[in-house]
């Protein structure tokens, strides 16, 4: 089995290189940052922090082993910390490190100490926690080789979308732990994020289309985002809604909403690792002169407005 | 210094895959692997189609995609140009083959050969398991080109210093040469006819170019 560069037509292809496997680090780093940086907020204002943590730290580990299975060399992975000046994929090896480090550190500490004495090692977790998924954003943005990928907008919606599963999780984890008035703040923090992600997701649609990209691509953009939109952002926002009217059932709706906020964004970073992905294709801007026919305007086919 | 490069002159190439067959007889690539490949492009809507073959692969771009983003710097330029890998530093996570905007890169996880019955008396000579489960691409058939530059050959000129795809070409579509050098046969190339180089808003300062017509008093770059 290979995966790469195959055949002789010049139209953009479906990257076959990344499957589910490397989908899963995104989704596992997304909403494990999100988590520990909710918990590192949590924490700060005395609220239930440390399921959320360990939650977190579980599956941005569970990210990065699911990488290690697609590996073509898994037992050289040690090499992947070797290009930290320029490779986004090193610096997001070399954060996880630290993140894993302070989270586990903040944990024990909380136990023995309390939670004021983790706080320096909360932050630290935190800031990693931050950087990592950053990290995970410019990792797709510099694929050059997928237009639906590199334009720039989609590093903020994969910030947004990694917050938003991480305060929607959060939310499930702690619903049912704390007071309804306590999770307020959370439950705002949800909808601002539903919000900016909803905008943020507008955007990059529009920028991406505006820019041009493989057709293939755009129709995967498309059919992704009107769902994406509904169940992803509108059903949330309703079950939210509804959560905070809906008295005797607040609980419930308030950690449906988060679980299918999250959920939404796990199922939009596999559409676009997995079917939004195709890549460049090629282009000629003219047609070479033979014998007597002269040259003329070349074609980017695969592209829409190309020849195919 | 020294810089490498292609030329493909469109005007000639007849698509007959002859550059294709004589790299995977050189490198020995897997079945369905091709580092030098020529596509078919059709252009205009029927009846006035014009058919144009170009050969393609890996660009040995002047800031490498690939080199940019491979976490175990298994992927490096040359000096002279010439992007490399190091199949025993490569850790295979194919982030090269999303990076790279010509898609000039594969990555073979177990070895296929061109019959059922299994490996052919060459296909096992020329097995080299380090090729597995790591991202292999054109390398401008540099052992060639060193070889041949130590023997004091100059790589476009002397056959045993240049590529064997260039070496092959039945129609003398494909050149190779020193950019850097103005006497050279691809700078020479360069000056006299138009050309342009692909998918030129990826940024990555290709290291391959296509002639598309003749000479002009003025070079316009053409840009896609």
């Amino acid at each position: 089995m290979s995966t790469g560069a195959a055949g002789y037509t010049p139209h953009p292809r479906l990257q076959s290189s990344w499957d589910l496997r490397a989908a899963s680090n995104f989704i596992g780093g997304g909403v494990g940052t999100g988590l520990v940086l909710t918990a590192t907020v949590v924490a700060a204002f005395g609220g239930l922090w440390m399921p959320g943590l360990l939650l977190g730290l579980a599956c941005v580990a569970f990210g990065l082993s699911m990488v290690f299975l697609e590996l073509g060399r898994p037992w050289r992975a040690v090499n992947v910390f070797f290009h930290p000046r320029t490779s986004w994929m090193t610096r997001e090896g070399v954060l996880s490190l630290p993140l894993f480090a302070a989270g586990a550190g903040a944990v024990a500490v909380a136990w023995f100490y309390g939670t004021v004495a983790a706080a320096p090692l909360l932050a630290l977790a935190g800031l990693c926690a931050a950087g990592f998924l950053y990290c995970q954003a410019h990792i797709l943005h510099r694929a050059r080789g997928i237009p639906a990928w590199s334009e720039s907008t989609l590093r903020w919606v994969m910030v947004a979308t990694g917050l938003t599963e991480g305060v929607g999780v959060f939310l499930a984890i702690t619903a049912f732990a704390q007071s309804a008035p306590r999770a307020l703040a959370l439950e705002v923090a949800l909808a601002v994020l539903l919000a900016a992600r909803a905008g943020l997701w507008l955007g990059y649609a529009r920028r991406l289309r505006a820019r041009g990209a493989p057709t293939r691509s755009m129709r995967a953009i498309d059919a992704l985002g009107a769902r994406f939109l509904w169940f992803g952002h509108a059903l949330p926002a309703v079950l939210l809604v509804a959560g905070w009217l809906v008295w005797p059932f607040a609980v419930e709706l308030v950690t449906a909403a988060g679980l299918v906020a999250a959920a939404a964004g796990w199922y939009a970073k596999l559409m676009i690792i997995t079917r939004a992905a195709a890549s460049r294709g090629f282009a000629i801007p003219q047609t070479p002169t033979r014998g007597r026919s002269a040259s003329r305007a070349g074609a980017r086919p695969g592209w829409g407005g190309g020849a195919s | 210094m020294t810089r490498y490069a292609m030329v493909a002159d469109l005007r000639k190439c007849v698509g007959c895959q002859t550059c294709t067959a004589a790299c995977k007889v050189s490198n020995a690539t897997f079945p369905g692997v091709q580092w030098r490949k020529v596509l078919d492009m059709e252009v205009g809507e029927y009846p006035d189609v014009q058919r144009v073959f170009v050969p393609t692969g890996c660009q040995h771009c002047d800031e490498p995609a690939c080199v940019e983003v491979c976490p175990s710097t298994a992927s490096q330029k040359r000096d002279d140009g010439i992007v490399t890998i190091d199949y025993d530093m490569c850790i295979g996570c194919g982030y090269c083959t999303l990076a790279c905007p010509y898609d000039a890169r594969s990555i073979v996880r177990e070895a296929t050969w061109a019959y059922a019955e299994g490996p052919t008396e060459v296909e096992k000579a020329r097995f080299d398991p380090r090729m597995l489960g790591v991202a292999q691409k054109c390398t401008f058939c540099v052992d060639v080109i060193d070889t041949g530059v130590a023997q004091g050959l100059t790589p476009g000129v002397h056959p045993d210093a240049t590529p064997a795809c260039v070496n092959s070409c039945i129609a003398g579509a494909l050149a190779f040469g020193d950019l850097d050098d103005p006497g050279s046969n691809v700078a020479h190339l360069l000056r006299e006819n138009r050309h342009f180089r692909m998918n030129e808003d990826a940024g990555t300062g290709p290291g391959f170019y296509y002639l598309w017509d003749g000479e002009q008093s003025e070079q316009e770059e053409v840009t896609p």
